[in-house]
């Protein structure tokens, strides 16, 4: 760790060192470690430190971003100087207005210091431990255990200044027998939340010694677990919650703003402050986070938006900007479904013939204007009969809309929880979806596995 | 360098380490992104580190930095090695990991052209002149156009006296359309979607692509898919064109083959494989027609590199011979299971990963077909061009694609264009309706830049070398509504 007044001084450093007009200087650093397991072993088992600066310069209306993790002081010159040769020879950017200017940011706790406990023996141990457990049920283990301290610090030109350490760990936990599997993850800033046995528990609880059955494909009734509604939703936050895919023409709430667009029952919001999520107090332009609903009540509200997107419509950003260059958008990364009265268990009884899904692997957009994705359930796949969990189900094949799914909405679940990933194919920077478990009447399945 | 390298590996054999392996791997990149007109991402960056990884008491231990220093080095060392203790209690079966002679060897990308020798303004031309043509068509709302250049050096030295050095560079650039209207999205892309195709070869792949002199037929085209009728729900003929062929291999072919998910380690993430070891040598995988190879040697393919980032040399080996499974994709650790040695597919997305199986080159072999005969010869049937989706489960069986265009076949003629394409499989079933693939002329080399998996997450560049295929009784048209 760099600690808030070495990384400020640093950034301050590089920023006054450019003699563009307005210069944003990012750093995130990272002490990471990573366990992963299969069979009865730990296969794999990794640790990382890394550190990056990602600095933006504007020449007038010219943007440029350079990146580096070499910290010489030569380096971090050569880097401004590179950003601003690179300035010299770029477009300018008509819409761009201006980096945020210095805001007071809210004052969260989002760094255990007890994540210093997770030693690779200490984790070794909380592996070993669940693959016996999960033994004992007659299941074999596989999945991964991280655990992490990043810092992220923002400083601008006009006198933005961030620092916030995050600690976070994350575990998932798939468990097999012969005839199929189960599921369970685990995300927090706080090692003490984590209840291993719970976690064998709940995957263990998703298998089954039956063989599991294959079922037409077509429209069923279906009550899916919170995996699989946070999946949906971080679909609707990438294609369409945020405000440049409304300015680019192409999110499903592009001229719909005040309409009923799904049911009732449903209100999606992001808040970064919100203990219930994995709490960030504001985003990588240093801009305080700010509560956004996407739908109230099913009526389309409102969507996220950076410097860059607030500036063209002349509003403030909600706090929502990912690392520049971010061309994708300000795509939402707190996500929250609001919960409701019901339970799993009161939503499996209300299904006359329906299929219960913990959760989906590896969706894909098909039609993003309709929010019509693809992918396939895992790891837990039942029919539902009669009000009753009756056997386990080959894996399905759905091909549906997102918003039409959330339109049949009939019953949410009260009990929400955090799920994650975890991992991201860049820089460290874990994001978690508050999702209750939710019933709908009506979910199209197009094909069915053939294993 | 050379010094603070040898340093460790002394360390780690003095420790009692069974093998050893440093990498030093420094990465530059370049990217330039334009969207209607506007330059909105022009960036550079760099990234250096190292990491040690150690086979101790039967298990590995893995640690990097990004601080390049003698003294980091040994405190790295030092984590590596008590990660490997740790999970040495936790280890299952000891690693198997055969010995292998020492390789002393440098390997360059042949190129023409730098690419960080190339202006940033000839760059940013190049792409707003395409960007300009594409946005002459009223129809088109997002116009887009993109280049990257990447550059990564790589040493690498192991405890068996090992030392590689490795310069590898890469090239790619593609422009889009989108069109929207009524509630729709179109797009077209050229000459591949996501980005365009990349390769390994210097910045005259990207002048030889001629992004502008294509804008106008994607503008054209993603204006016409607008009107045209929505892709029918049929069981079909299905025409391949080589692109949408290389991503049905990549997914369908290339992930399913590798070792290291099929013995389970990607369980948990990315999912294993219907495949088991046990099927080499008789699995019919496909028809006779259907011939894959994986070759890490193919000049210019994106999965192509010297050596592999275990000391393996890059290799050509047959995968899939006359439509019978006869080789998995394998490291020195998993090879033992097949009885063969490592083909050299270990491969880390930088210094800051491990490396994992991950494809090379996976190429179907051309056929005799030209794809005017292939059409001449379809009664009925679908002609799809051009990635836009892709699913598949956690056992590379079920699939389901979507194309950005179709073409409806007639009476052995290509009839109207259909939107929305879509079509769904089963793995072995596809394979095995193959009865037609394209010959050389009409066989192309693609790259995908952005092979997922791993945990920490893990980008792997890869080639998919093809020519258009024909495949029968297939489900096409399975969009929801």
């Amino acid at each position: 760790m760099i600690e808030r007044e070495s990384a400020v001084h640093l950034l301050k450093k590089v920023v006054q060192e450019s003699p563009a007009d307005q210069t944003e200087a990012i750093l995130l650093t990272e002490d990471s470690s990573l366990a992963r397991f299969a069979g009865s072993a730990i296969h794999q088992h990794v640790a990382e430190r890394n550190r990056t600066v990602i600095l933006r310069v504007v020449l007038g209306k010219k943007i440029t971003v350079v990146t580096t993790n070499i910290f010489l002081p030569s380096s971090l010159k050569k880097s401004v100087q590179r950003a601003i040769s690179l300035a010299k020879v770029q477009q300018p950017n008509d819409e761009f207005i201006s980096l945020s200017g210095p805001e007071s940011l809210p004052e969260i706790e989002t760094f255990s210091e007890n994540i210093s406990r997770l030693t690779p023996n200490h984790k070794g141990r909380m592996i070993k431990s669940m693959l016996r457990r999960a033994k004992e049920k007659g299941c074999q283990s596989a999945g991964a255990f991280s655990n992490g301290e990043v810092e992220l610090a923002v400083f601008n030109s006009l006198g933005m200044e961030a620092y916030q350490r995050f600690s976070d760990l994350f575990l998932h936990l798939i468990v097999e027998n012969e005839k199929s599997s189960g599921y369970a993850s685990f995300v927090s800033r706080d090692p003490d939340q984590l209840d291993v046995d719970s976690l064998v528990q709940e995957a263990v609880g998703k298998t089954s010694r039956e063989e599991p059955t294959q079922i037409e494909p077509g429209e069923y009734e279906v009550v899916l677990e919170p995996y699989a509604v946070s999946e949906l939703l971080s679909f609707l936050g990438y294609l369409g919650f945020h405000a440049l895919a409304v300015q680019e023409g192409r999110s499903f709430f592009s001229n719909r703003f005040g309409e009923k667009m799904v049911g009732e029952k449903v209100t999606v919001y992001d808040d970064g402050l919100d203990a219930e999520g994995l709490q960030v107090p504001f985003d990588f332009e240093g801009v305080p986070k700010k509560k956004v609903t996407f739908f109230d009540r099913g009526v389309a509200k409102e969507v996220t938006y950076d410097s860059f997107t607030a500036g063209r419509e002349g509003k403030k950003s909600t706090g929502h900007g990912l690392i520049a260059p971010n061309t994708e958008g300000p795509i939402p990364i707190n996500l929250f479904m609001k919960g409701g009265e019901s339970s799993l268990e009161e939503m499996v009884k209300s299904v006359r013939r329906g299929i219960y899904v913990t959760r989906f692997h590896y969706a894909n957009v098909v039609e993003p204007m309709k929010a019509v994705i693809t992918g396939m359930t895992r790891d837990g796949t039942f029919l539902i009969e009669e009000g009753e969990i009756k056997r386990p189900v080959k894996n399905l094949r759905f091909t549906e809309s997102i918003l039409k799914a959330l339109s049949r909405v009939t019953g949410i679940s009260k009990n929400r929880r955090i799920c994650s990933e975890g991992t991201v194919y860049s820089r460290r920077f874990v994001t978690g979806t508050v999702a209750p478990a939710i019933k709908i009447d009506g979910f199209n399945f197009s094909g069915v596995s053939a294993l | 360098m050379k010094e603070l390298i040898q340093n460790i590996l002394d360390l780690a054999k003095s420790k009692g380490a069974k093998y050893a392996d440093v990498r030093i791997v420094r990465r530059q990149d370049e990217e330039v992104e334009v969207k209607n007109g506007k330059v909105e991402a022009l960036t550079r960056d760099e990234d250096f580190g190292f990491g040690i990884r150690i086979l101790f008491q039967g298990a590995w231990g893995f640690a990097c930095s990004s601080k390049v220093t003698r003294g980091e080095m040994r405190t790295v060392f030092g984590k590596a090695l008590k990660i490997a203790k740790a999970s040495s209690k936790v280890k299952g079966k000891e690693v198997v990991f055969p010995s292998a002679s020492p390789v002393v060897a440098r390997y360059k990308t042949p190129i023409s052209i730098d690419p960080f020798d190339v202006a940033p303004e000839a760059k940013l031309d190049l792409l707003l002149k395409a960007d300009e043509i594409l946005r002459r068509n009223k129809k088109v709302k997002i116009s887009e156009a993109f280049s990257g250049s990447y550059k990564t050096e790589k040493t690498f030295a192991s405890t068996e006296g090992s030392y590689i050095e490795q310069e590898i560079i890469e090239c790619g650039a593609g422009i889009s359309a989108t069109a929207i209207e009524g509630g729709e999205i179109q797009v077209r892309s050229y000459p591949n979607s996501f980005r365009g195709n990349f390769a390994t070869r210097g910045y005259e792949w990207v002048e030889k692509l001629a992004l502008a002199d294509q804008a106008e037929r994607v503008a054209e085209e993603v204006s016409q898919l607008l009107s045209a009728r929505p892709c029918p729900s049929k069981t079909t003929t299905l025409i391949l064109d080589s692109s949408q062929l290389a991503l049905q291999i990549h997914e369908s072919i290339g992930h399913p083959i590798e070792l290291d998910r099929i013995l389970g380690t990607e369980a948990s993430y990315a999912g294993t494989s219907f495949l088991k070891p046990e099927m080499v040598g008789h699995f019919k995988y496909g028809s006779e027609l259907v011939n894959i190879v994986a070759d890490a040697t193919y000049p210019g393919g994106l999965g192509t590199f010297g050596y592999d980032d275990e000391g393996t040399k890059a290799q050509r080996v047959p995968i899939i011979s006359r439509g019978i499974l006869v080789n998995l994709l394998t490291s020195r650790e998993t090879v033992h299971l097949l009885e063969k040695e490592s083909n050299g597919t270990m491969r880390a997305d930088g210094w800051n990963r491990i490396p994992l199986i991950r494809m090379t080159n996976i190429n179907l072999e051309p056929g005799e077909w030209t794809l005017e005969q292939m059409i001449a010869d379809t009664e009925d049937g679908l002609l799809l061009t051009t990635n836009r989706s892709w699913s598949i489960d956690d056992k590379r069986i079920n699939f389901q694609f979507g194309a950005e265009v179709g073409r409806e076949i007639k009476n052995g003629k290509l009839g109207e264009m259909v939107k929305n394409p879509t079509y769904t499989g089963i793995t072995p079933k596809f394979w095995n309706s193959c009865d037609a693939i394209a010959n050389r002329d009409h066989w192309q080399m693609w790259g995908t830049p952005n092979c997922g998996k791993g945990e920490p997450g893990q980008v792997a560049h890869v080639g998919h070398g093809t020519a258009p295929a024909r495949f029968r009784n297939v489900q096409a048209g399975v969009m929801k509504a």
